[in-house]
């Protein structure tokens, strides 16, 4: 009987795994073209101007506007609103190889696109065209304004309020650890607007689009953090900021979906980053491990440490190929949330494994400044932290994992 | 009032840029082991840093509203559309794919090539042509000179500096002793040397944009020439490995090595 029992469990698994064929192709030529140039820029731009903002902490402005300019930025938005109308997949590639560049300054780039996506997908055609559009006519940059001093993984814990008066939202609350705070032009922000502690979290919350210049709006001191120390994260204080109501997100208390559903969008190209940063470690380890000779020999032919770099190919192509199929599936209109999470749980453990592989290998060296591999390890942190810990992301993929199961 | 001469050249001249397809810069060279030539399969493949400096040139004149039409020419099997693309994206307007394949494209050099583009510019009624001043895998330094002499056109070759003056191109060439300043007459051939320009990238929007642009393919037959090559490849070497030095204590030591080697 038990037998018979989990045989029977196991077959609803299975009906649910390995269903699909990925046909593995060879990227499309306008794909290639992409990759190339974002290519060239990251190795011939980027990598050599890292160090000095890592070490200054300055926001690397010129990149940004060197990367808007070649169109490396802003892809998600729509063609008619100026952008380019890129899926995932494509935003991705870029990602990735910005990020092998400097992933400070792919943060700052991409912290764009999550502050686009909530306006993407669940913007009305004025608010696109507004905010979208001035986006593609300037290298402006914009935020994600949801994470608060009290509630970072627990968004239904956040308490900035939104208080309707007439046609307009008073908006009071701090907020805190906002990528681009202090360089946005505008922000996407998420505020509670219904005060009942008993109304469910679906319900609670309001999307706002806020002007970055709005009397009230007062960015905090740049945080001095331990990596991608180019990157501008501050707090936030909103004191009696008022929003006009033609800036709420589809509707008062819609927030929490979009602002949730904007993740299924952004959390590939997060996976893509900390993958980029992998892949840096695994060149910057390998050139290193071909040059450094130690007992006779260099020090990639000794086993130990071609056993560290084969660990490290291994969980590169692993985590690529997962961003790549989470970025696939929400490309054909799935809802790819299960993969999205495990790429970016995946891709952001083997980033910090990857990092410290790399120091290890250069040894002495590799815990100086002089040499690329420490920045590498103080940089892919957080990617364990950031857009969903990593342990949020184990409950999203043990959710999803047992709801499939149950069916 | 600009002379009716220079006005009939310039507002609707057009140019011909040459972009060659060759193993990218930055990859190790390896020769075949049968020592018939190097490993092209698999290999990255790019456009020939001078051609990019040619496409620059051409597309910052173009901007300068000074000629009126780019087109971009390559002459190889399928792959160098590529190649076309890329100059594309970097601004040129349309594209002439001639296509050598095969046996013929293993032996295919200046002569034929620069066969190939006088017989284009005549048709296409160029009134400049560009070109690298030399390929990165041949480095023959020769096309440019040879399409100048079959057309009689004069040539403005390692060109740093390209100025429309009326009717005549103020070309500054990196030789030997210096730079050397000429003026040359409209029609020309000009081949860009290093110090030309920095060429663009090719953003993606440009690269989205090339995709409408035409690149019409063209056999060499049809323009009358005959690709045979006079030239037979007997073998392909690498180059001999360095042999490690060897230290000496003092001067003294020096010269006796020196003498020993028959160097002095």
């Amino acid at each position: 009987f038990s037998a018979h029992c989990v045989f029977r469990k196991t077959k609803a698994l299975l009906d649910h795994t390995n269903t699909l064929s990925l046909n593995l192709t060879e990227l499309t030529d306008q794909q290639k073209e992409f990759q190339e140039v974002a290519r060239k820029f990251a190795r011939e731009e980027i990598v050599p101007a890292a160090p000095s903002y890592d070490k200054s902490g300055e926001y690397p402005f010129p990149l940004i506007k060197r990367a808007w300019e070649l169109g490396l930025m802003n892809g998600h938005i729509p063609e008619d609103c100026g952008g380019m109308g890129l899926g995932i997949f494509d935003a991705c590639l870029i990602t990735e190889e910005l990020a092998f560049g400097c992933t400070g300054v792919q943060t700052a780039i991409e912290a764009n696109s999550l502050g686009q996506m909530p306006v993407i997908i669940a913007g009305n055609d004025a608010q696109k065209k507004k905010y979208l559009g001035r986006m593609t006519e300037e290298p402006l940059m914009c935020a994600y304004c949801v994470t608060e001093p009290g509630a970072g993984s627990d968004v239904a814990g956040i308490k900035t309020r939104a208080v309707k008066k007439g046609d307009e939202y008073v908006v009071n609350g701090q907020k805190m650890w906002i990528t681009n705070g202090g360089k946005a032009n505008w922000y996407f922000l998420l505020a509670r607007t219904d005060p009942d502690p008993k109304c469910s979290a679906s319900k609670a919350f309001t999307g706002f689009i806020v002007e970055a210049d709005t009397p009230g709006v007062q960015p905090g001191r740049k945080e001095l953090n331990m990596g991608q120390r180019c990157s501008d994260t501050r707090g936030i204080t909103f004191e009696d900021v008022r929003i006009p109501k033609e800036n709420v997100l589809i509707g008062e208390g819609a927030g929490f979906k979009i602002a949730m559903g904007a993740f299924d969008k952004t959390r590939p190209p997060v996976a893509a980053g900390a993958t980029g940063l992998a892949q840096r470690a695994l060149e910057e380890a390998t050139k290193y491990a071909l040059e450094r000779k130690t007992f006779g020999k260099f020090i990639a032919e000794h086993q130990a440490v071609s056993f560290l770099l084969a660990e490290m190919a291994m969980k590169v192509e692993l985590a690529r190929m997962a961003y790549q199929r989470a970025a696939w599936e929400v490309d054909q209109g799935r809802r790819n949330t299960y993969y999205a999470s495990i790429a970016k749980a995946y891709a952001g453990d083997i980033a910090n494994q990857c990092a410290t592989d790399a120091v290890q290998i250069f040894g002495g060296n590799g815990f100086n400044s002089e040499y690329p591999v420490e920045k590498l390890m103080r940089d892919a942190k957080i990617y364990q932290i950031y857009e969903g810990t990593a342990q949020i992301q184990r409950l999203i993929i043990s959710r999803e994992h047992l709801g499939k199961f149950k069916q | 009032m600009l002379p009716l001469r220079f006005r009939r050249v310039t507002m609707s001249a057009r140019v011909l840029v040459g972009v060659k397809r060759v193993i990218d810069y930055a990859v190790k060279i390896r020769v075949k082991p049968d020592r018939t030539g190097v490993v092209t399969d698999g290999v990255k493949h790019s456009m020939n840093p001078f051609c990019e400096i040619a496409v620059e040139e051409a597309v910052k004149l173009k901007e300068k509203k000074l000629v009126k039409e780019v087109v971009a020419v390559s002459c190889g099997p399928q792959q160098v559309q590529e190649t076309i693309r890329t100059a594309l994206a970097m601004g040129a307007d349309r594209g002439i794919h001639v296509e050598v394949s095969g046996k013929d494209y293993e032996t295919l050099g200046p002569l034929q090539v620069s066969k190939i583009f006088a017989a284009l510019a005549k048709k296409e009624q160029a009134d400049l042509i560009i070109l690298g001043k030399q390929a990165i895998d041949d480095d023959c330094n020769q096309t440019g000179q040879m399409t100048a002499a079959l057309l009689d056109w004069p040539q403005g070759t390692f060109a740093s500096e390209v100025t429309l003056e009326a009717d005549k191109l103020k070309v500054v060439r990196e030789i030997d002793g210096g730079l050397e300043t000429i003026k040359i007459k409209l029609p020309a051939v000009v081949t860009a040397d290093l110090r030309l320009n920095t060429p663009r990238y090719a953003t993606l929007p440009n690269i989205m944009k090339a995709k409408k642009k035409k690149i019409v393919n063209v056999k060499p037959a049809d323009l009358g020439v005959d690709v045979s090559s006079r030239l037979e490849v007997l073998k392909v070497d690498e180059p001999p490995q360095r042999q490690s030095g060897v230290k000496v204590e003092t001067v003294h030591d020096l010269v006796e090595k020196l003498k020993e080697a028959g160097r002095i």
